[in-house]
């Protein structure tokens, strides 16, 4: 009884989209729980009470992407880094892909990733197992086995399997346990060894280009062969408005299927590669900003209904080099939620719709009970001033990645508590 | 982020690196033809050097194999009286693991004052002169598809040789657009300096799909595109693009796009025929072409030298300039 943990956050703006709730309420939790909203329960006596006041209230943020980079590239971050990055940025469920060395295709690795995480204890981390062996795109992985070491669901990541019958028996195989398959598409032949979008900036700076056709081509092939397998397939990090389109048709055909963006797609286009920046090299490749326009319209529309950081840390040598010779991707758990208030900010969706897309949006992708605020619900919360400004500066990330092309820029949000399942595991100072 | 063109110059508009000739006016590039003039001379000389960069090192980092570029550059270095330092990195540093930017930090240890750069990555330049000290001039003299900026400007000295002024001239450059940094950097040049119209000719699979936004006009019929053009600039075709499913066969491609003495009838009656070398003969071009009247090729090579002894002093120029600027 003596240990029993009470929070009462006090006159917050609770923001629950899943619920659509958007007031200014107290929420109590006990243990892991979320027991009372309103009026705290008879007798309940808060052991910690939090000042709610000119802060929003929201479900902690579940972000479908986040590289942890352990085990095997230690050197640019850890479990233990990166799960204390993303507290610190509202961050309580995260899934991490499977191309660790070694990979997430066996039951042990996953089990080992799961076991640094729970001891870190900052966040929740849902493995993606391996759609293939190695994923080397050739033979099955055991599924049944990932699936049953806590593996949420698989994927071949990076390498997208340029073998279409392979692809067609993952996703069948996938389907036969429930398994959501998690597809980067991109034909392999028509990306080759590019690096930034086909389109005028790469025709003016010489750069190996990687065309929407690699997308495009690629998302239609994996839509026919869901429809034949009956598979649920998520698309991930899709990159442009010719593939959110034919999303859109696919989701008016009532078809399993969903979609993510990362978050540095709606900010960015390739007029950010200018000057040879290797921090905006990432994979997919920054597109036009008519592709930025049609993501941020299929995110306010919902049908890309979930926004992931795509967080990839490096260390510094691997973003010194002439910009195609440099290592993909950005460090993006510290701005994942300031850049999405920032969407609302801009009018693209009140702020509500986007809070869903960080919170409900991904825990239905996920078939997950999380992202909901209800009396009942497991208490992940996620505590944030909206209207405070900070300037991003690279070096004072809190990941041990500190590549960000966003460096300089002015963001709305700063989190101030991060709740797990009722623990406070970040409090800003 | 420093965008190319204000990394290139200093707060005053002063070239403190020769890197694209993107975000460069008409003024400095007019500059720098002007220079290449009165360098012209000097090779004509019994003792063909000047002081002007003497005391100072020049190395040059050649990443990618290349004979005349860098022979030019070295011989464009001693003219300017700077000792000149030839590394061949492909074959020393790079395959011991040594990065980029430790070849940069060696270097500069030895108190070099200008990299002429040449590698086979798009942006290499920028990113050595992002890293080197600011004291320190980087002429790119190739990187990757992205430019090639005193190819380009020896080009340009080329033409106003011998057809004085830019506006009002008609260019066609013909062949692989989409891999020449090559073309990059002309087609910006000729725009810049005013040239009425630049045309490029190619097959769809040789340009890139946003080629129109380069500032070109597009023909793929080789005897339409080359009508009434003042110069005609032929480029490289690598073996290579036989593979990637580009061409069909140098055979189709001659006989397409090759440059003969029947098709050159179309274009003007004064027009010049320019080619970066080396030339595939009978693949880009007749050697009827190669060798005839019209052809400038060789006065490119030896032009060449000139121009980049114009770059390499207004750069140490501008060295000296600040140097004065610290000292008040």
């Amino acid at each position: 009884m003596n240990n029993t943990n009470k929070i009462s956050i006090l006159q917050g703006r609770l923001i629950d989209p899943a619920n659509g709730v958007d007031t200014v309420t107290d929420i109590h939790i006990e243990n892991d729980k979320v027991v009372a909203i309103g009026e705290a329960p008879a007798g309940f006596q808060a052991t910690t009470i939090i000042d709610g006041n000119d802060k929003v209230v929201c479900p902690g943020i579940i972000d479908l992407c986040a590289n942890l980079r352990e085990p095997g590239a230690e050197y640019k971050a850890t479990i233990a880094s990166e799960t204390a990055a993303a507290a610190h940025s509202g961050i309580t469920t995260l899934c991490c892909p499977p191309d660790t060395l070694p990979v997430i295709d066996t039951p042990a690795i996953a089990g080992q990733i799961k076991h640094k995480a729970r001891k870190a204890g900052y966040c929740r981390v849902l493995p993606l197992g391996a759609q293939t062996q190695g994923l080397k795109g050739e033979k099955l992985s055991e599924m049944a086995a990932l699936k049953g070491a806590g593996c949420i669901a698989i994927s071949n990541n990076y390498a997208p399997l340029a073998n279409t019958l392979v692809q067609r028996r993952t996703l069948e195989y996938a389907a036969t346990f429930d398994l959501l398959t998690i597809i980067r598409s991109n034909d392999r032949h028509l990306s080759d060894q590019g690096c930034a979008h086909e389109g005028k900036v790469a025709a003016r700076l010489g750069l190996p280009v990687i065309p929407e056709a690699a997308e495009t081509v690629a998302v239609a092939r994996d839509l026919a062969l869901a429809q034949t397998t009956g598979a649920a397939i998520h698309f991930h990090t899709l990159s442009s408005a010719s593939a959110a389109h034919t999303l859109a048709w696919a989701r008016r055909e009532k078809r399993r299927v969903t979609a993510d963006v990362a978050i540095h797609q709606l900010h960015l286009t390739e007029m950010d590669i200018e000057g040879f920046d290797s921090n905006t090299h990432v994979l997919p490749p920054l597109r036009s900003t008519g592709d930025r326009d049609g993501l941020r319209q299929a995110v306010a529309e919902n049908i890309i209904s979930a926004i992931c950081s795509d967080h990839q840390p490096h260390e510094a040598d691997a973003k010194a080099a002439p910009f195609p010779a440099t290592e993909p991707g950005i460090s993006g758990l510290d701005t994942l939620l300031p850049l999405t208030i920032k969407l609302a900010h801009e009018g693209v969706m009140d702020l509500s719709s986007a809070i869903a897309r960080l919170t409900i949006g991904p825990a239905e992708i996920l078939g997950l009970p999380l992202g909901r605020l209800q009396v009942g619900a497991t208490a992940d919360i996620c505590i944030f001033d909206p209207d405070t400004y900070w300037t991003v500066a690279p070096d004072q990330l809190t990941s041990q990645g500190k590549n960000t092309p966003f460096g300089g820029w002015e963001l709305p949000g700063i989190v101030t508590h991060t709740l797990l399942e009722g623990r406070i595991v970040y409090q800003r100072d | 982020m420093s965008r190319g063109p204000s990394l290139q110059l200093d707060d005053v508009g002063r070239l403190r690196h020769f890197l694209t000739i993107d975000g460069l006016n008409r003024e400095l590039l007019t500059e720098i033809l002007d220079t290449a003039e009165g360098f012209a001379g000097v090779s004509e000389r019994t003792v063909k050097k000047v002081p002007l960069c003497r005391g100072k090192i020049v190395a040059n980092l050649f990443f990618e194999n290349s004979t005349r570029t860098r022979t030019t550059f070295e011989l464009a270095g001693k003219r300017l009286s700077a000792d000149v330092l030839n590394l061949n990195i492909t074959a020393s540093s790079t395959s011991k693991g040594e990065t980029l930017l430790d070849t940069l930090r060696n270097l500069e240890a030895m108190h070099v004052d200008m990299f002429v750069v040449r590698h086979a990555v798009s942006g290499a330049a920028h990113f050595i002169a992002r890293h080197a000290d600011p004291g320190v001039g980087v002429i790119n003299a190739g990187d990757g598809r992205h430019a090639h900026p005193t190819q380009a400007m020896l080009d340009m000295f080329t033409i106003r040789r011998h057809k004085g002024e830019f506006t009002g001239l008609r260019v066609a450059i013909v062949g692989d657009i989409l891999h020449s940094r090559v073309a990059r950097s002309q087609i910006l040049a000729l725009n810049t300096l005013g040239a009425s119209e630049v045309r490029v000719i190619a097959p769809r699979t040789l340009l890139p799909v946003e080629a129109r936004s380069l500032g070109v006009h597009i023909y793929h019929d080789m005897d339409e595109g080359i009508r009434d053009v003042d110069v005609v600039i032929m480029l490289r075709l690598q073996k290579e693009r036989m593979q990637g499913a580009m061409l069909p066969s140098e055979h189709e491609y001659y006989r397409l796009f090759g440059l003969t003495e029947a098709r050159l009838a179309a274009a003007d009656s004064e027009a010049i025929v320019m080619h970066p070398g080396p030339i595939n003969r009978g693949v880009e071009m007749a050697s009827e072409v190669a060798d005839g009247s019209r052809s400038v090729i060789l006065q490119q090579v030896s032009y060449g030298i000139a121009v980049r002894m114009a770059v390499m002093s207004i750069i140490i120029g501008t060295q000296n300039q600040q140097g004065q600027d610290n000292k008040g």
